[in-house]
């Protein structure tokens, strides 16, 4: 390689490895505000700010789902560690069943309820046809979930 | 082995070559993609078992996915040709990565709506500010901003030079997109197509594979048309084209 090129060559990467470098630092720096959402983990250690609205993220513990009148709904989120409620009037997604990863929106109560105005469901990376999945729980393999 | 590599890499260089061997190319790859996607597509968005939480919504996944990887690989084969042309001066990678940037933005732009078309049902709504979705976002604008610096620059290779910077500069949000639903939560799922195990139903993995591929070789022959015509308006003078169009 001419020495001119390589010279090019090296200030080229130089660049990209300088606006990586920046690029990186900065989401570094930003990383709690890029989240979408809180763990119910992360309120517990009160890393949430109280009154305020915010996202909590989390699977619907099973049984947890009470049904009030209208529209009227409550639940509990845990990620495997720590529990919160959430209280939710409207219409839940299709996807919302228990187990499922869920995240509302709405405001911090108190340190172990959220009063939504947003539920949506987040569904994870695995696909599978119907029948599969009967035969898999059939077989009686646990259900994987995210 | 690199002495060939580099005699390969330079006769790509030469205008008339890479006229010459990409028109011998091109059927070849229309006939692939159409081999691979038409059946992909029929097969996916018509026959493919439905997925046993989302019903047929997640159908969209055969557009979602190949769309918004070529639409990062496009973004990818601008930014090395963007450094070919700052650091070798080719003025063939001047051309392909001027004809790649509209279309990697259409690609980015049919990513974001199949991807906020199956958010409605599946997520219960059109759009969330999390990070794989913004990263993308930033993708597509910074699409429309290589073509508008392309655009306001007469100078061909003035035009260029200044694109290649952008270009290469945005490389960086690329791993941002990738790794964005594991460094962060989002409500986009992780990946679900990986080297060792994928997460998907081998019925659906397959047609998804085969629209992968057949996107890939569409978008192909998009790239290689346009920077055939970019080719033939660059080197109007010289001989070899004006004997090609038989002036």
């Amino acid at each position: 390689m001419n020495p001119k090129r390589k010279q090019r060559l090296i200030i080229v990467l130089g660049i990209l490895v300088a606006v990586g470098l920046a690029t990186g630092l900065m989401t570094f720096a930003l990383r709690e505000n890029i989240n979408l959402f809180f763990t119910p983990s992360e309120i517990a250690e009160g890393k949430a700010p109280l009154q305020r609205r915010i996202r909590v993220g989390g699977l619907v513990v099973p049984g947890s789902v009470k049904r009030g009148e209208d529209l009227q709904v409550s639940f509990d989120l845990t990620d495997n560690a720590q529990q919160i409620t959430v209280r939710y009037a409207g219409i839940l997604p299709d996807l919302f069943r228990e187990g499922q990863g869920i995240i509302a929106h709405g405001k911090l109560i108190s340190g172990t309820l959220v009063e939504a105005d947003e539920v949506l469901a987040k569904h994870d990376e695995n696909y599978v046809p119907p029948e599969v999945q009967e035969a898999i729980e059939k077989a009686g393999h646990p259900k994987k979930e995210s | 082995m690199f002495e060939s590599l580099k005699r390969l890499y330079h006769k790509f260089g030469s205008p008339k070559y890479f006229y010459d061997i990409t028109g011998r190319m091109l059927p070849w790859l229309v006939a692939l993609s159409v081999l691979l996607l038409i059946p992909g597509l029929i097969y996916g968005l018509g026959f493919a078992p439905p997925e046993k939480y989302q019903g047929n919504s997640y159908r969209v996944i055969y557009i979602h996915v190949p769309a918004a990887s070529i639409a990062m690989s496009g973004y990818m084969l601008m930014a090395v040709a963007g450094v070919v042309v700052l650091v070798w001066r080719m003025k063939m990678a001047e051309m392909v990565a001027k004809s790649v940037a509209p279309i990697g933005a259409s690609f980015a732009f049919i990513c974001l709506v199949t991807g906020s078309i199956w958010g409605k049902p599946t997520w219960g709504t059109w759009w969330v500010w999390d990070a794989r979705l913004t990263s993308m976002l930033i993708l597509l604008f910074l699409y429309l901003g290589v073509m508008a610096l392309n655009a306001a620059i007469e100078n061909a290779q003035s035009a260029a030079r200044a694109t290649a910077v952008l270009s290469i500069v945005g490389a960086v949000n690329l791993p941002i997109i990738k790794y964005s639903v594991e460094w962060w939560n989002t409500l986009h799922q992780p990946a679900s197509i990986r080297m060792t195990s994928s997460a998907i139903d081998p019925e659906m993995l397959y047609t998804l594979l085969s629209c992968i591929a057949g996107f890939y070789c569409l978008f192909a022959v998009l790239v290689i048309l346009s920077t055939r015509c970019e080719i033939l308006l660059r080197e109007q003078r010289s001989s070899w084209v004006k004997k090609l169009v038989g002036v």
